[in-house]
């Protein structure tokens, strides 16, 4: 197994409060590894360490290594934005920006200096493309984003997020504000994006979990119980903890 | 949308018409082995049940995988809990024409065996294997009702033989042995015919919802 993230002895507070304890894991690359645990258990806490957004968070203090490709992110010879760049993130709520349906897809393209329009329009349609959204905007893609359907908008984040060719999607929820068809075409697009990226997914569903993820780790009270294979963890888990959790009887 | 699934869904089908061509090949090689008395087609007949054995074990982890993962409901639910009742009955028909090559090496003269309608059952039951299959794969009501309407056909037939063998006891009585044989190789055909029906029941509760009290 190939890891394209190595985690070691990770410990993370939000000032006295300890939100992760001490994880250790390996995240294989290309395939879809699903966080799931109940509210608080730090599994999007997690997500955030894996590209540095818990920098943003005031009081934050972080302990141990995230290696992304055996180089550890939190060196502080690392750039950060360019680390966003190859680790990218789509929210739980779509946030397109109020501008059109091709500026925001061009928008991380141009930022980091793609000037040429003829280079533009390739890499927008090759990003609306991957993310399945092509057929339903390519009549329209000066109109604004703000105008599509919320499963529009979210698939157009994703095409903004992979406009920059990152090597990771980090996903916080990004279906639970959306309807049963729409998440079920973000869940499609997840399993196609695994053979050129690989996919942390924060989820609740847990059903969404055992359908798209290869690897599920399940947090709880910041600490990750079990990771394993998808099957293996929904099928016959090693933990009491996660056998009460995934069947409902928690707590 | 849900194309993932969807193409495990295409598989299923394409294991279970595997198994379904496997028991062909079972019924066919042990007919043959028993009415041409062909060692080597019982020896086929043999390695097509263990072949069935792993085909069973194939689409149960299937079965079991997309249970756990695509959580289904209405009739993918049936489809797939149908496909996990059907693969019982194909290997337990696979089993039986096990025991018919088995047989086949105990009846010495096959002319005997041609007297009967024994090669008529042997054609008749394959025949309904391939329609209960294909019936689930084609989703084809009509299709499934026939093969449960064949069966009274076989039965017919197997009745036909119970009365061919006493006529062949009663004719020479140093064939006892030999009839009890060929009434056990009547009986698994029978039984074969049965199991086809069941997976067409299958079919059909998986297509309406709707399943008869197991025959």
């Amino acid at each position: 197994m190939d890891s394209i993230l190595s985690v070691k002895d990770l410990n993370l507070w939000y000032g006295d409060h300890q939100a992760l304890r001490s994880i250790n894991v390996e995240i294989p690359a290309n395939e879809i590894t699903a966080l799931i645990g109940p509210s608080g258990c730090g599994k999007s806490t997690f997500l955030k360490t894996l590209n540095r957004m818990n920098d943003l968070v005031p009081g934050v203090r972080i302990t141990g290594e995230v290696n992304f490709q055996k180089r550890n992110i939190y060196d502080p010879a690392v750039d950060v934005t360019g680390l966003r760049r190859r680790i990218g993130m789509v929210f739980q709520k779509a946030n397109p920006f109020p501008m059109s349906i091709y500026d925001n897809v061009a928008y991380g393209p141009r930022t980091y200096g793609v000037r040429s329009r003829a280079k533009l329009d390739e890499i927008v349609e090759k990003s609306l493309q991957a993310a399945a959204i092509w057929e339903e905007v390519k009549d329209r893609l000066k109109a604004s984003a703000l105008g599509l359907s919320g499963g529009q908008q979210q698939r157009l984040c994703i095409a903004r997020a992979l406009a920059v060719e990152p090597e990771v999607l980090l996903m916080d929820e990004s279906t639970s504000a959306l309807d049963p068809i729409s998440t079920s075409k973000i869940e499609d697009l997840a399993v196609e994006l695994k053979s050129k990226y690989t996919v942390v997914m924060v989820t609740h569903n847990m059903q969404q979990a055992a359908r798209v993820s290869d690897k599920t780790a399940f947090f709880l009270l910041g600490e990750m119980v079990e990771f394993g294979g998808t099957e293996q963890m929904f099928s016959a888990p090693t933990d009491k903890r996660t056998e009460d959790y995934i069947t409902g009887r928690f707590g | 949308m849900r194309t993932h699934f969807d193409e495990q869904l295409e598989q299923l089908h394409l294991e279970l018409i595997r198994m379904g061509a496997l028991c062909e090949d079972a019924i066919s090689a042990a007919a043959k082995a028993l009415l041409e008395q062909d060692a080597a087609l019982a020896d086929k007949a043999r390695e097509a049940e263990e072949e069935i054995d792993r085909a069973e074990s194939d689409v149960e982890r299937l079965c079991l995988q997309l249970l756990l993962r695509q959580q289904p409901v209405a009739k993918d639910l049936r489809e797939i809990s149908s496909a996990l009742k059907m693969i019982s009955d194909l290997e337990r028909i696979g089993d039986q024409a096990a025991d018919i090559a088995e047989l086949s090496g105990y009846v010495a003269d096959a002319s005997d065996t041609g007297r009967t309608h024994i090669g008529d059952m042997a054609r008749a039951t394959i025949a309904m294997v391939t329609d209960s299959v294909d019936s689930f794969v084609k989703r084809d009501l009509e299709l499934a009702r026939s093969v449960c309407a064949a069966d009274d056909r076989v039965d017919a037939l197997f009745e036909d033989v119970k009365r061919e063998i006493i006529r062949l006891i009663s004719t020479d009585s140093s064939k006892g042995e030999l009839a009890l044989d060929l009434l056990m190789v009547a009986k698994y055909f029978e039984r074969i015919g049965d199991h086809a029906t069941n997976v067409a029941e299958w079919v059909e509760y998986s297509l309406t919802g709707v399943h008869k009290i197991n025959n």
